[in-house]
């Protein structure tokens, strides 16, 4: 058994859910390889061979690999694989995006957003929204898998001596080109690596009252996030959706603010530790979930929160 | 220009589904099942940009069983021009799915195909980015915004930092997400004029391909429970609780 994990990283560090991939590929084995698309790297290279967990780490370098856009990416990993049982990548939009293309071509049937490793073959995965876990089985002779970064830990990057090795790049095709990006810019944490969330919801009312959670936040340190229906209403960006469809946040502590609790939304939240509500329906389902429910409106409690902590 | 849409029946997002008694998968008697949301998007996409004068015909397309002409019926009633249904009665996985909608595009020579970025049943966001792969054609995922600009789309994506634009050569595969666009409800004129509309019925076993399962379910439970919380009365009391009892502020 051997697994190559797909580096999810911005060319200048590796993404915090690549150390929660490795932690998964190590279940299946000690014998992990990493592999790194990108432009101007080497920064990642570095910082991942100094990870404890891994033999080798695959570094492929070019210029049209700056955006590591989909086609790309994976004919690199494509013409890579082939030592290999096990491909694993984190399951955020870089490794939703990647790895199903990687996977056709291999000829495998992808698990998609894994929780659990049960044995070399066979794993937990959510379905239905959370709704149910199923534990499934692959036949494959290799597997392609997506790992739920929350359900794993985070393997710790230092310790290691893993040797560096450069591959050739292949050329583009030239199917897609990067155009631009509006990367959210915040001084707050990450919502995906944040030990607290606040998150507000339809009852916030607007965009602007948003200010009432971010003087929390930055009081504790926090991350805001927020409810499909908020992002869809416009009150902030896409990138704040925590849920089935969203991100999938664990937190120590997750405040809801003005949310119900529809199962879209608890898909994505409740393995948090700790969960509080609240709002003003004492009959919101997002109460049945929580460990401390307020009753209260939010315009009240949020100010008297922002002072008490 | 022609767009393709594959769209799949899937149990209605407000059903919470349950395990079968024998945990053997999900129980699915008497739910009440609709398009995927994700595939409504995809349709109220491909409708508009007919409406615009974009494209000039849109085909719906779904993989399953005879019970999936019914999502046809809708998909037509809002306003796509044909539907094709590739009937099986198995449970195809997302591989299969694309190998099935390979050979959909090849006899359609579709210039778009739009599909969702995930059905709400699996969860398992696959089949676009496999149908791609195996077309040898772009892919753009994830989609809140697209314009078409002669033999090129510009796509704006929904990514975990944020938003990002690419250009992609048509043919292409574009996955919607929640942010595209608000699908119609379909009136009761067009429901009525999607029954004299085309349905063309395939059978699974004349394309010739290999659907074989490759991933078997064992079993199926609920998730662990949370515990039953409690309501605090005040926010100083819910402070006191988050300072001195669970310390997590
Ligand atoms: C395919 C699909 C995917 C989806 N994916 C997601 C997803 O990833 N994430 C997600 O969140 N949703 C998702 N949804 C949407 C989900 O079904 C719900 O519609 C959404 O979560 C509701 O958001 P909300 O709780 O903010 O709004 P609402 O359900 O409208 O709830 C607002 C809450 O605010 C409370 N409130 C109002 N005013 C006040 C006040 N002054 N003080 C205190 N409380 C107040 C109300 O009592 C109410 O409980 C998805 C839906 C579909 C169909
Ligand atoms: N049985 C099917 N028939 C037609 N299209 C499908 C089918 N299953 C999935 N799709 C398409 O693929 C998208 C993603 O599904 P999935 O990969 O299963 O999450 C859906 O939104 C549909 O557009």
């Amino acid at each position: 058994m051997r697994v190559l994990v797909i580096a999810e990283h911005d060319n200048a560090a590796l993404k915090p859910s690549t150390l929660n991939t490795i932690s998964a590929a190590k279940k299946l084995t000690d014998d992990v390889d990493l592999i790194i698309c990108g432009f101007e790297c080497d920064n990642v290279a570095t910082e991942a061979a100094g990870i404890d967990a891994l033999t080798n780490v695959h570094v492929c370098k070019s210029e049209h690999l700056k955006y590591q856009l989909s086609e790309d990416v994976t004919q690199i990993v494509v013409s890579n694989a082939k030592n290999y049982s096990h491909l694993l990548a984190p399951a955020t939009t870089f490794g939703k995006n990647l790895m199903p293309r990687i996977s056709a071509l291999l000829d495998a049937q992808q698990i998609s957003d894994i929780i659990e490793v049960i044995d070399e073959c066979t794993f937990k995965r959510p379905i239905y929204a959370g709704s149910c876990i199923a534990t499934v089985k692959s036949n494959d002779e290799i597997k392609v898998i997506t790992i739920r970064a929350t359900a794993f830990d985070p393997c710790a990057n230092e310790g290691g001596n893993a040797e560096i090795v450069n591959i050739d790049p292949i050329d583009s095709k030239g199917q897609s080109e990067f155009v631009s990006e509006e990367l959210a810019k915040s001084d707050r944490p990450e919502l995906t690596a944040a030990d607290i969330i606040i998150s507000g919801g339809r009852g916030m009312q607007s965009g602007d009252n948003f200010h009432l959670l971010e003087t929390i936040a930055d009081k504790l340190g926090a991350a805001v996030g927020a409810s499909r229906a908020a992002v869809d209403a416009g009150f902030v960006p896409n990138d704040y959706q925590v849920g089935q469809t969203g991100k999938i946040v664990a937190p120590n502590l997750y405040i809801a603010v003005g949310i119900s609790g529809a199962i879209q939304h608890l898909a994505g939240m409740k393995d948090s530790k700790i969960i509080v509500a609240i709002n003003k329906d004492e009959d919101a389902p997002i109460f049945q979930v929580a460990d401390y429910g307020l009753v209260d409106d939010l315009f009240n409690a949020l100010p008297e929160l922002a002072e008490q902590i | 220009m022609k767009a393709l849409v594959p769209i799949k029946r899937v149990v209605d997002y407000n059903v919470k589904v349950r395990p079968l008694s024998d945990n053997s998968n999900v129980d699915l008697n008497n739910v009440k099942m609709s398009i995927n949301p994700f595939c409504e998007i995809a349709v109220e996409e491909a409708v508009r940009l007919k409406e615009a004068g974009t494209i000039n015909e849109v085909v719906a397309v779904t993989v399953g069983s005879s019970a999936s002409q019914e999502q046809l019926r809708t998909a037509l009633a809002l306003g796509c021009d044909r539907a094709i249904l590739v009937e099986t009665d198995n449970d195809l996985e997302p591989l299969s799915i694309a190998k099935i909608l390979v050979k959909i595009h090849e006899k359609e020579s579709s210039d778009l195909i739009i599909l969702g970025k995930q059905a709400i049943d699996g969860d398992n966001n696959q089949t676009g980015q496999m149908l791609s792969a195996l077309l040898d054609i772009p892919q753009a995922t994830f989609a809140s915004k697209l314009e078409i600009n002669g033999d090129n789309a510009n796509v704006t994506r929904e990514i975990d930092g944020g938003l990002q634009t690419i250009n992609v050569k048509l043919p292409a595969i574009i996955t919607t997400d929640l942010r595209l666009n608000e699908p119609r409800y379909a009136s009761l004129p067009n429901i009525m004029k999607a029954k004299k509309k085309e349905l063309d019925t395939i059978n699974v076993s004349d394309l010739g391909i290999d659907i074989a399962k490759r991933v078997d379910t064992l079993s199926v439970e609920l998730p662990p429970e949370r515990d039953a919380g409690i309501k605090v009365e005040s926010v100083s009391d819910l402070v006191d609780k988050l300072k001195n009892e669970e310390k997590v502020i």
